[in-house]
């Protein structure tokens, strides 16, 4: 069961452990400023925090001894374009940027490959160390692959990398989630990829255009680590559902009281069961009703419980953004912040929640320390 | 030499103390500075080495005109001022 818990916020990072009066704030880094992300390392049980300082560029942040002490490493760059290259973005048509404007996913390789980790960025690249995150690389099959040209923003103004998914059979075998780029998949290391989200539906595309995988926005991709092939996503236009490793993705409508929003968990042992926090679609983007819940399916998405105990019912407007809900390695313990500097945690899986913070900056991540 | 200088604002993430460099442009006088200091380089240079978009860079008290080749030209007691733009917020 996890006891510590790192929460990104708009002016700073705050650690939160679990004691006997339950979750409360044990330490915070960077006051202040900008953190988007953090990522612990269950193999060397290492941070990495990345940070946007606005002015001064996206930076990022790393810790040997728990969070006691930071030392700045180098951010992911991107590469010089070819001479005489000149590509353009697919929506606007104007010249494509590469340049790093946000990390978007952090995530360590499989245990087999100590000092690997991922990072997904805006623009659209996909990044990998090897030394644990001191130095990083550009996945240049992904990067160069023509139709990775045809990503394009979704909320944001440039396309990016919000999910990074290791497959625990195989390290090799690794999914990304882009918004708005679909889901892509390697099987040998990042060596060749292809897209995988056949399925799912873009309601904001042309009518002809709604079903190709290469314009789909999952908001969030969770994968259930007991049983890898049955996978999740939190989709603008809904919630889609994979059973085959994301060969194909099926649509699971009629939750209340939305099937709208950016999160989602997947339960680690039982494939059944998966946590959404729903929000009104999806030019508002406020809790229906004014009432925090969180929809759970236990059944693999027959049915869905609107969870509420311990959540603000009345004149709340939170919203909880794609890396702002988490759950433990035991299934039963969840945490959740929102843009309003709200935090609930559950150690009932979801069917109780008590409030950690009620007024911490606005909360981009939510992330436990699983076991070593 | 010129000399160059860096806003507070920047010194509370990275060190970037007052320095004098050999330079004939602010290309120059940039390469100069962060000659071995890459992690101060990135906060006031993107990848493409231009000044980020929330960068502002003065000589002798006058904005420069060439932001993304800093070809803008150095006398030998120029003062070079890097600040935060308040484009930014």
């Amino acid at each position: 069961m996890s006891t510590r818990c790192h929460v990104s916020t708009r002016k700073g990072l705050f650690t939160l452990e679990r004691g006997s009066q339950g979750w409360e704030i044990a330490r915070t880094s960077f006051l202040g400023d900008n953190v988007t992300l953090a990522m612990h390392d269950p193999r060397s049980g290492h941070l990495l925090a990345a940070l946007n300082h606005g002015h001064f560029g996206v930076k990022l942040q790393r810790s040997t001894d728990g969070g006691a002490t930071w030392h700045e490493v180098p951010a992911p760059k991107y590469p010089d374009k070819p001479e005489g290259y000149t590509p353009k973005t697919p929506v606007e048509g104007t010249p494509a940027d590469w340049s790093l404007k946000l990390i978007w996913a952090l995530a360590p390789g499989g245990p087999d490959e100590p000092g690997v980790i991922w990072c997904g960025t805006l623009p659209g690249g996909l990044f990998r160390s090897d030394d644990g995150g001191e130095s990083w690389s550009l996945n240049r099959p992904l990067w160069d692959d023509p139709r990775r040209e045809e990503w394009f923003g979704g909320g944001a103004d440039h396309p990016g990398i919000h999910s990074v998914l290791v497959d625990p059979r195989d390290s090799r075998h690794v999914k990304v989630g882009v918004s708005c780029g679909g889901v892509w998949t390697t099987r040998d290391g990042g060596g060749s990829w292809e897209p995988t989200a056949t399925g799912m539906r873009a309601e904001f595309m042309p009518p002809e255009r709604q079903f190709e995988p290469n314009v789909q926005d999952p908001h969030m991709v969770a994968q259930c680590l007991a049983n890898p092939d049955v996978l999740w996503v939190q989709h603008h236009n809904g919630i889609f559902k994979s059973e085959d490793g994301a060969r194909s993705w099926a649509e699971i409508t009629g939750v209340q009281p939305s099937t709208f929003g950016f999160a989602v968990a997947a339960h680690p042992r039982d494939a059944g069961t998966a946590w959404f926090v729903p929000a009104v679609k999806d030019e508002t983007r406020y809790p229906a009703e004014g009432r925090v819940v969180v929809t759970r399916t236990r059944d693999g998405g027959r049915t869905f419980q609107t969870l509420s105990a311990g959540l603000p019912q009345h004149h709340a407007y939170d919203l909880v953004y794609r890396h702002a809900l988490d759950v433990d390695d035991t299934g039963e313990v969840l945490a959740f912040g929102s843009t309003t500097g709200a935090l609930w945690f559950s150690s009932d899986g979801g069917d109780s929640w008590q409030t950690a913070a009620a007024h911490l900056p606005p909360i981009y991540a939510v992330r436990f320390e699983q076991p070593h | 030499m010129p000399t160059v200088r860096f806003t507070r604002n920047l010194q509370r993430h990275v060190s970037c103390p007052t320095e004098q460099v050999p330079a004939r442009t602010l290309r120059e006088a940039l390469d100069a500075y962060f000659a071995g200091r890459e992690l101060a380089r990135d906060y006031v240079l993107d990848e493409r080495g231009t000044l980020r978009k929330h960068m502002a860079a003065f000589i002798n008290g006058r904005q420069i005109e060439d932001r993304r080749h800093l070809s803008d030209p150095l006398d030998d007691d120029a003062v070079i001022d890097i600040v935060q733009s308040l484009s930014g917020g």
